[in-house]
């Protein structure tokens, strides 16, 4: 194709955008309202899925030690423990520390522990995070096997319900997120259908004055992108401020809390791009699969 | 030029249009071809460029058989074939300019020679003052030389035309014979169904005549042949 040709089929279509100008808005209405809801709903998801990660990010192994394990002895264990496969670090928490952050954590009450200062009753532990928190369990059940291990604790039950959940919650996200792109790919192609049937004398005209598919294809093929990703903008401003206020508002709320709202950057330009990307696929494929019909002339 | 051998058409409803059509036509000659309506005098040249496929029997155009013709091929040859519609077939959303420079952008020309082709022929018709209206702001007639306008502008060896003056009182009906006799005089093969006696019998050219999709009549400067 000869680039004055390529040229060509950029003017007609944007000439055609233009004339079909009902048309042209229905797809991008259609578009827009469909992307909106998809844009809407990952940022939902993807903040309860930064949620969830919060949470269990927070489950640790700690592993108390008996209190005749010899110092050469603490080494070899924490060496062996740092060897399983699925474990990130291991950190020794001497029985000092121990008591220093059970006070913290106790708050006034804790002051009245100050007292056992002298005879700490807690032993030495190491504190075991895993790569992956849904390994947690495994590791612990590994951890208690060994020798001078008193005592295994990581929220043994709450940590399996919790893992529990957050896994039929991100499965049920999928799953609703791939149902709303295939609605939203049905819906639109469909609008965009309707507006390509509207030309299909067209199409066979063009293919009677001598046209090649591939000629009558091109313009069409722009039209398609070019409404898609028309249809995408409202969606991204809306992502882009939208989330940005709320993402002001609500960590204002949650200043105490532990928990945190996905950062601003870099979520709203992946969603932004990632929007603009579905929209012009899905234009291009609901015109071309319209086109390919009519063109057996 | 032209050779059908043996053409049948039957449509996929069961009628049979064409029924056994032999035919020859040479390079640079002038035909019609008549007929009752219904006859198959459209069906008998939409064969010809491939608008429709016949059921049986060969087409040949500069000696291609239309019949064996890859699919990818087809756009090729109709190129080299001007076709005036019936209906004119108008891109809806194209203005008369567009319409004409369509046939000259789908052989990917140069803007300048389309643009100066273009009013050319739009010049020949008589429609230069039209150039920028959509075709549903324009009389049967003026669509109709649009078509013919569409139909000539790359210079086609071959010119087929089903019914050209039927929308057209009779002043502008002879001067579009006026422009299809000047294509012909450079060498354009011409294929014309009309129902138009005053112009056949004037204009005296070969004469086809169909009926029941037969070839009943053909003759050298005949005459049409049948009452109006
Ligand atoms: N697409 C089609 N499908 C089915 N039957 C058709 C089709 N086109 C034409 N026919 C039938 O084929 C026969 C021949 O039609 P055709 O259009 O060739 O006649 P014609 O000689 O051009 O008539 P007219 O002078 O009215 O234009 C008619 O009986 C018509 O009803
Ligand atoms: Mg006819």
């Amino acid at each position: 194709m000869k680039s004055r040709t390529l040229k060509r089929h950029f003017a007609e279509a944007f000439k055609s955008l233009g004339r079909n100008g009902w048309m042209s808005f229905a797809s991008v209405s259609a578009v827009t309202v469909t992307l909106l809801l998809v844009g809407v709903f990952l940022v939902v998801l993807l903040n309860l899925n930064h949620l969830a990660s919060q949470i269990e990010g927070d489950v640790e192994i700690r592993a108390y030690i008996d209190r005749t394990t010899k110092q050469t002895e603490y080494n070899d264990l924490q060496q062996k423990m740092e060897q399983i496969p699925n474990v990130n670090e291991v950190k020794f928490q001497s029985k000092e520390d121990g008591l220093q952050e059970l006070i913290k954590s106790l708050g006034d009450e804790g002051k009245a522990f100050s007292s056992l200062k002298n005879e700490n009753p807690l032993p030495d532990a190491f504190i075991i995070k895993t790569k992956k928190p849904q390994d947690t369990s495994t590791v612990a059940s590994e951890i208690e096997k060994y020798d001078h291990i008193k005592k295994v604790d990581y929220g043994q039950g709450t940590v399996e319900r919790l893992f529990k959940v957050t896994g039929v919650a991100r499965n049920v996200g999928l799953v609703l997120i791939v149902g709303l792109i295939f609605t939203a790919m049905f819906l639109i192609s469909n609008t965009i259908k309707l507006t390509i049937l509207s030309r299909r004398k067209e199409i066979e005209i063009m293919k009677l004055v001598g046209a090649t598919n591939g000629f009558i294809r091109w313009p069409y093929f722009i039209e398609g992108f070019v409404l898609g990703l028309t249809g995408a903008v409202i969606p991204i401003l809306v992502v882009v401020f939208g989330y940005e206020f709320l993402h002001g508002q609500v960590n204002n709320q949650l200043d105490t809390v532990f928990v945190k709202l996905l950062p601003v950057y870099p979520m709203v330009l992946q969603l932004s791009v990632m929007l603009a990307v579905i929209g012009g696929l899905i234009g291009i494929w609901g015109s071309m699969t319209s086109v390919r019909k009519f063109l057996k002339v | 030029m032209i050779e059908m051998k043996d053409v049948w058409k039957t449509y996929p409803n069961g009628v049979m249009a064409l029924n056994g059509i032999d035919i020859y036509i040479d390079k640079g000659e002038f035909v019609y071809v008549v007929g009752p309506s219904g006859a198959g005098k459209s069906t008998f040249v939409k064969c010809m460029y491939r608008e429709e496929k016949p059921t049986k029997g060969s087409i040949l155009i500069q000696g291609t058989d239309l019949a064996k013709l890859r699919e990818r091929h087809i756009p090729k040859m109709r190129r080299k074939i001007g076709v005036i519609f019936q209906d004119f077939k108008l891109l809806p959303k194209l203005n008369v300019y567009e319409n004409v420079a369509f046939a000259l952008e789908v052989i990917e020309e140069t803007p300048k020679v389309i643009r100066q082709r273009v009013m050319e022929v739009l010049d020949l018709v008589g429609l230069k003052n039209k150039a920028r209206s959509f075709p549903d702001e324009l009389s049967g007639g003026e669509q109709q030389r649009v078509s013919i306008a569409r139909s000539i502008v790359n210079h086609p060896p071959v010119i087929i035309a089903d019914e050209p003056t039927g929308n057209l009182d009779p002043e502008t009906a002879w001067e579009i014979m006026d422009i299809f006799k000047q294509i012909n005089e450079r060498g354009t093969t011409v294929v014309m169904a009309t129902h138009n006696k005053d112009i056949v019998n004037s204009f005296k050219k070969r004469v086809i005549a169909i009926e029941g999709g037969r070839i009943v009549r053909d003759e050298q400067k005949g005459e049409y042949g049948y009452e109006v």
